[in-house]
């Protein structure tokens, strides 16, 4: 029996799919990565399997529980960091985890043991009678962290769970992740838009858009599934008629994309592709105004499936914006 | 119950890292309690009638002499004297004078006759408050007139004795009990409120619905922590109104005690009323924006601040499911009566029963998942 399984599950609002039947399964031990850009609907899916949205078709069992009708045993065993953070300011470290750890009914002789080998795990050992209020942002996730796992789970899930935090912070919760992941034998289930989190962390990635699963397969599986082992991504002085049809036919080349003239070329080998291109343009009498070549990236997976980037996807608002409330109106 | 207290020590452990807020909860019904206490409570005083003596008898002596009197003693008002009523009455319209009396021509040989003499009195009735003074003050001293004046030999007439049971309540011991109330609801409206919605919208519920916390314990977790809120406040206003308001014995144990019995279940039926007004809210400007128009639909039609029998219709049958009027009526019995227990059982009963139905509805409403 696989830890989380996931059949055909759908949601709707009104008129509006925010997820569209998917199914998949996470197995006993795995990091499972839901990637996809703001409103794809990862979100969404994340709250069905953790009991805080019903499912408007389909099902979803977590450690054989299912999600609507045995809600309370679901929530026993998972541990849960939502998207937003929602420790509490006003309260210490050590006063946040008890109060969980009392929600989740930890044993008065266990708690205090817990509570600090966590906040020790997490680096804030030091931390653990100062308020929330006086934490940075990337403290504050450490925090809710391990707060999710004070009641012991053997699943998490963690909703961007890096969202707003700076690089040297994101780097930081992704070591903290895999650590406790490793010495805690957690199955883990992260939603990310970063690609470069679900390819660090991840041993299996699904990529959700528009509500809907477009491929499911191992980081590496992924990007060996699209053509060619590198991209090349150039523009031109100028773009001559049939531009896009001569680039594809230079040797080594399996896709040739353009979004605002820029080309982006998969090849099979770089070095070889980059030598024709200059040969054509010289032929065409233009020159090539940049030129990059990478290997191929969970980026390059994503155009290939949706056919577009995952930056130029739209962005929805914040869940929780309270900003109104701060602006002059 | 675990999880019941894990909700209720989370509130605790906020309120006891920055108790200001609660505290400042109390600044509005301390206020409200001094400045409307005094400014409503006192007697009139110092109030300027023109007085027209048109007669310049004895009688008429006699009258300008109690009026002096008046103004000497209870100082209720002090005379200024006219020789012409369209004057004097031209100063009353122009708020120089708060009222004329007008001695008429033959008033002493009126007196004197025994035939009906009278005396004029002109008020401003845009102000009901001064004019009802004048008129009392003014009744009384004629009616003083007959009894020890000239004519002792007239026959005895029916009179009213009034027997006070309590000793003198000034304005402020009356509005006492209410500002208690309306301490208890603020504390409630901040709590159960304010606070609470804004919890919800930056998505601290949301960490709580993970758990295995059932709505029912979730709602009773709330509740409880903010009716414990609400006692505090209604304790520390309870202790700090006495001395303001001049009860006697603020911290008379019995008193104490039988105040807490109406206190405790009064806090739990503001907040259960207010989780009941919130549960499908989600905004956080709902609670700011009503606060004012609950805190006026349910604190003045209580008999707070003046009695429930003066209501129209409408109001008093708010007044009858209205909270207020069950914590007002139990507080004002206990402190202005100091009455027992059987006095305020009532009060009790009908807040018990509200906050059960209050929390039933709330816990029915609540939406574990969206």
């Amino acid at each position: 029996m696989d830890d989380i399984e996931v059949e055909k599950i759908t949601k709707r609002f009104g008129d509006f799919t925010a997820v569209d039947e998917i199914s998949f399964t996470v197995g006993h031990g795995e990091t499972f990565g839901l990637l996809g850009p703001n409103g794809a609907g990862k979100s969404t899916l994340i709250r069905m399997l953790t009991t805080l949205t019903p499912p408007t078709a389909g099902s979803a069992r977590v450690l054989g529980h299912d999600v609507v009708r045995e809600a309370g045993a679901v929530r026993k065993s998972i541990g849960v960091i939502p998207q937003v953070m929602t420790s509490d300011l006003d309260l210490t470290a050590e006063e946040n985890m008890t109060i969980f750890a009392r929600l989740y009914g930890v044993p008065k002789d266990r708690r205090k043991h817990v509570i600090r080998e966590l906040l020790a795990a997490v680096q804030l050992a030091d931390w653990l009678d100062k308020p929330v209020r006086t934490f940075s942002g990337g403290m504050r996730r450490r925090l809710e962290i391990a707060r999710g796992l004070v009641h012991e789970p053997k699943i998490f899930f963690l909703d961007e769970p890096t969202t707003g935090l700076d690089p040297v912070s994101r780097v930081a919760v992704w070591e903290m992740i895999e650590q406790l992941k490793r010495e805690r034998d957690l199955t883990v289930l992260i939603t990310t838009h970063y690609l470069e989190e679900a390819d660090k962390l991840c041993n299996r990635v699904a990529i959700v858009d528009h509500g809907k699963l477009v491929a499911l397969d191992s980081p590496l599986k992924l990007k060996a599934t699209i053509p060619g082992n590198n991209v090349l991504e150039v523009s031109f002085s100028r773009v001559p008629d049939g531009w896009s049809e001569t680039l594809r036919a230079l040797p080594e080349v399996s896709q040739v994309t353009a979004t605002d003239h820029v080309f982006r070329i998969a090849s099979n080998n770089g070095p070889r592709t980059t030598v024709e291109l200059f040969e054509a343009a010289r032929r065409a009498d233009i020159s090539v105004a940049s030129l990059s070549v990478q290997s191929t990236t969970l980026d390059d997976v994503f155009v290939h499936y949706t056919g577009r980037q995952l930056r130029d996807a739209p962005q929805e608002n914040l869940h929780y914006d309270m900003s109104f409330m701060y602006k002059p109106r | 119950m675990q999880r019941v207290w894990a909700i209720i020590e989370r509130d605790l452990r906020k309120f006891q890292h920055s108790p200001f807020l609660m505290f400042a909860s109390l600044v509005l019904p301390l206020s409200q309690l001094v400045i409307l206490g005094y400014a409503f409570g006192g007697n009139l005083k110092h109030l300027k009638v023109g007085v027209v003596d048109q007669d310049g008898g004895m009688g008429a002596v006699k009258v300008r002499e109690m009026l002096q009197a008046v103004g000497a003693t209870a100082k209720t008002f002090s005379t200024v004297d006219y020789s012409n009523l369209g004057r004097a009455v031209s100063d009353l319209r122009n708020g120089r004078l708060n009222g004329v009396v007008d001695i008429p021509p033959h008033f002493t040989r009126d007196l004197l006759a025994r035939a009906d003499p009278r005396l004029g009195l002109v008020v401003d009735n845009t102000d009901n408050f001064t004019a009802s003074t004048l008129e009392g003050t003014l009744t009384s001293l004629v009616n003083d007139y007959y009894l020890n004046g000239i004519d002792a030999r007239r026959q005895p007439t029916l009179q009213l004795k009034t027997v006070e049971v309590y000793g003198y309540t000034p304005y402020i011991k009356f509005l006492f009990p209410g500002i208690i109330a309306l301490s208890i609801f603020i504390t409630a409206m901040i709590g159960g409120g304010i606070i609470f919605i804004d919890d919800k919208a930056r998505g601290l519920h949301e960490g709580y619905l993970v758990t295995p916390i059932t709505k029912t314990e979730l709602i009773l977790g709330f509740n409880l922590a903010g009716a414990f809120k609400g006692v505090l406040a209604g304790l520390v206003l309870t202790i700090f109104g006495s001395l303001i308001a001049g009860v006697p014995h603020p911290l008379d144990p019995m008193r104490t005690f039988k105040m807490l019995l109406v206190i405790c279940p009064a806090a739990t039926a503001f907040i259960s009323m207010m989780f009941l007004l919130m549960v499908r809210i989600s905004d956080p400007l709902v609670p700011r924006a009503i606060f004012g128009v609950l805190n006026t639909l349910l604190y003045f039609p209580s008999g707070a601040v003046y009695p429930v029998n003066a209501f129209p219709r409408w109001m008093r049958v708010i007044a009858t499911v209205d909270p207020f009027t069950y914590a007002v009526h139990g507080f004002r019995t206990l402190l202005l009566k100091n009455t027992g227990f059987g006095a305020i059982a009532g009060d009790v009963a009908f807040l018990v029963v509200f906050s059960v139905i209050m929390t039933a509805a709330a816990t029915a409403l609540f939406q574990r998942t969206v």
